[in-house]
This record gives structure tokens, C-alpha cells and sequence, in this order.
């Protein structure tokens, strides 16, 4: 039986974090796009974390601790403007959402 | 000799993995969050067997307790618990573009990855020497509240900004209803 060894949580979290630009580029709805950001974000933080492991820092702890931070305030404020956008346009089709171009 | 760690982690990634793909893939933004769930508690498994006992325990507070919070309140407020069909109306050249840059850029990290392999020195930070310290959350908050002291009062503005910016935005203007757009 294998080991487990902290690059494999390096791939892991580049799965992830393919997976979430995949579906940031592909979906339109803004919900599921802000969801997918919010899995970018936490592949990042696994990528800290396996990379703190390996070179035995601390460092990648706290960064993860600020990035959590950051992905609180920006699914905050992004929502904010999904329901300020909904309220105006009734839709959350990132597609129909086009009032700066007429 | 069974290698649990391992059958852990194996058990974990699949979880986070399959639950990604069943975020960008599943039609109703409600079953995308519920996976999102499970992929957040996947993630704070991974983190505790590597571990980051904090990182894991905040995962599940922040993430699963906070954010997924809003955004399930917010598909319940605006209604969008229906399946929607945006994915099968973007173009097919697109997704496969998309899938190739996508590729690319996972290649370019691989790529950087094993170039930078060495370039960062080793700290002293082992698992031994945080047991010895008093724990990860001890470790950790001596590093927080000495050396980043400063990070850690400008998250402080950040969150007071985003709570200002979020009012600001989200609240109805003037006393009628509705906001002209």
C-alpha cells in the first residue's frame, strides 16, 4: 500500500482548481459562477497548506487563513450585486446581463 | 498492513473531485450548492490529514457555515431553485476552447512547479516541533499575532469595507420599491 505523500493533495487541489475556471468559463448562471470561484479559491488553499507541508512552514497556514478572508468578503459583495442585479434585470443569465452595451 | 491515511485521502479527493464536477454539471443551483457542501467537508478532511488541524476546523465554520449559508439564502431569495439550461446554451467551440486553455494553464503549474522545485529553503516548522510548541492553533496564533500583525488588522478593514459595499449595494433605493435601472 502507498504512501500518503503532500504532492498528492498538490494534485488534488490542480484538479480542483481546473475544475472551477472550467466551470467559471462555461456556466452562466452568476450563482453557480460565484460557486465556482469559491472552488478556485479553495483549491488554492489546499495547494498552500500541501506546500507548507512540504517545506515544513507555517507560513501557508496563515495565507490560507487571508484567503479565507478574502473568499468571505467577495462572496459577500458578489452576492450583493447578484441580488442588486436580479432586482434591476430579473435575470441571472450572465448572458442577458448586457445594459452597458445599448 | 492497511496504509489508513491513504485510504483517507483516497476516499476524501474522490469526494471533493466528483463534487466539483457535479457543481459546474448539475442543472439546479440548488444541487450545486449541496455539492459544494460536500466538497467543502471533503477539504477539511484533507486538511486534517495533513495536519492543519485550524485550516480544517475553519473550513468547516467559514465555508460551510457561513458562505454556503448565504448562498443558499440568496438562491432562496431570488427564486432560482428551477433547473436552468445555461450550459448546454453556451456554443461548443467555446467549451472546448475553454477546456483546452484550461489544460494549458494546469500544464503551465505542473511545469513551474518542478522548475521552482528547491528554490524555497526548508523551514523548521515539522509536526514535532508544533506538538512541542503547544499545537497547530498555537503555532499558528504566535505567527498571526507577532509577525503578521499587520495582515491581520487589514483584514479587519477589508471585512469592514465588504460589509459597507454589501449594504450599499444590495439595499432598495428611495422609499417607492423599485429601483429604476
Amino acid at each position: 500500500m502507498t504512501m500518503l505523500e503532500p504532492w498528492m493533495m498538490l494534485v488534488v487541489s490542480l484538479v480542483i482548481f481546473g475544475v472551477g475556471l472550467f466551470g467559471l468559463l462555461v456556466r452562466k448562471n452568476l450563482l453557480v459562477m460565484l460557486m465556482c470561484v469559491e472552488l478556485m479559491l479553495n483549491g488554492v488553499n489546499l495547494s498552500f497548506v500541501a506546500f507548507s507541508k512540504i517545506h515544513n512552514s507555517l507560513d501557508g497556514h496563515l495565507a490560507v487563513l487571508f484567503v479565507m478572508t478574502v473568499a468571505a468578503a467577495e462572496s459577500a459583495v458578489g452576492l450583493g450585486l447578484v441580488i442588486a442585479l436580479f432586482r434591476t434585470l430579473k435575470t441571472v443569465d450572465s448572458d442577458q446581463i448586457q445594459i452597458l452595451r445599448d | 498492513m492497511i496504509d489508513y491515511p491513504f485510504l483517507a485521502f483516497v476516499a476524501f479527493s474522490t469526494i471533493a473531485i466528483l463534487g466539483s464536477l457535479m457543481v459546474i454539471f448539475k442543472k439546479n443551483p440548488v444541487a450545486s450548492a449541496f455539492a459544494l457542501v460536500a466538497v467543502f467537508f471533503a477539504f477539511a478532511g484533507l486538511y486534517a490529514l495533513m495536519s492543519a488541524h485550524l485550516v480544517a476546523a475553519l473550513q468547516i465554520l467559514v465555508y460551510t457555515g457561513a458562505i454556503m449559508v448565504l448562498f443558499v439564502f440568496v438562491i432562496m431569495l431570488l427564486n432560482q431553485d428551477r433547473p436552468v439550461e445555461d450550459f448546454k446554451s453556451s456554443s461548443g467551440t467555446f467549451k472546448v476552447i475553454s477546456g483546452v486553455a484550461v489544460s494549458f494553464l494546469v500544464f503551465l503549474f505542473v511545469k513551474v512547479a518542478f522548475l521552482a522545485r528547491g528554490i524555497v529553503p526548508a523551514g523548521d516548522w515539522t509536526v514535532e516541533k508544533m506538538e512541542e510548541q503547544g499545537g497547530n492553533v498555537k503555532s499558528i496564533a504566535n505567527a498571526l499575532f507577532s509577525d503578521h500583525i499587520l495582515q491581520f488588522e487589514l483584514t479587519s478593514f477589508l471585512l469592514l469595507g465588504a460589509i459597507v459595499a454589501t449594504i450599499a449595494i444590495a439595499k432598495r433605493k428611495g422609499s417607492s420599491g423599485r429601483t429604476a435601472p
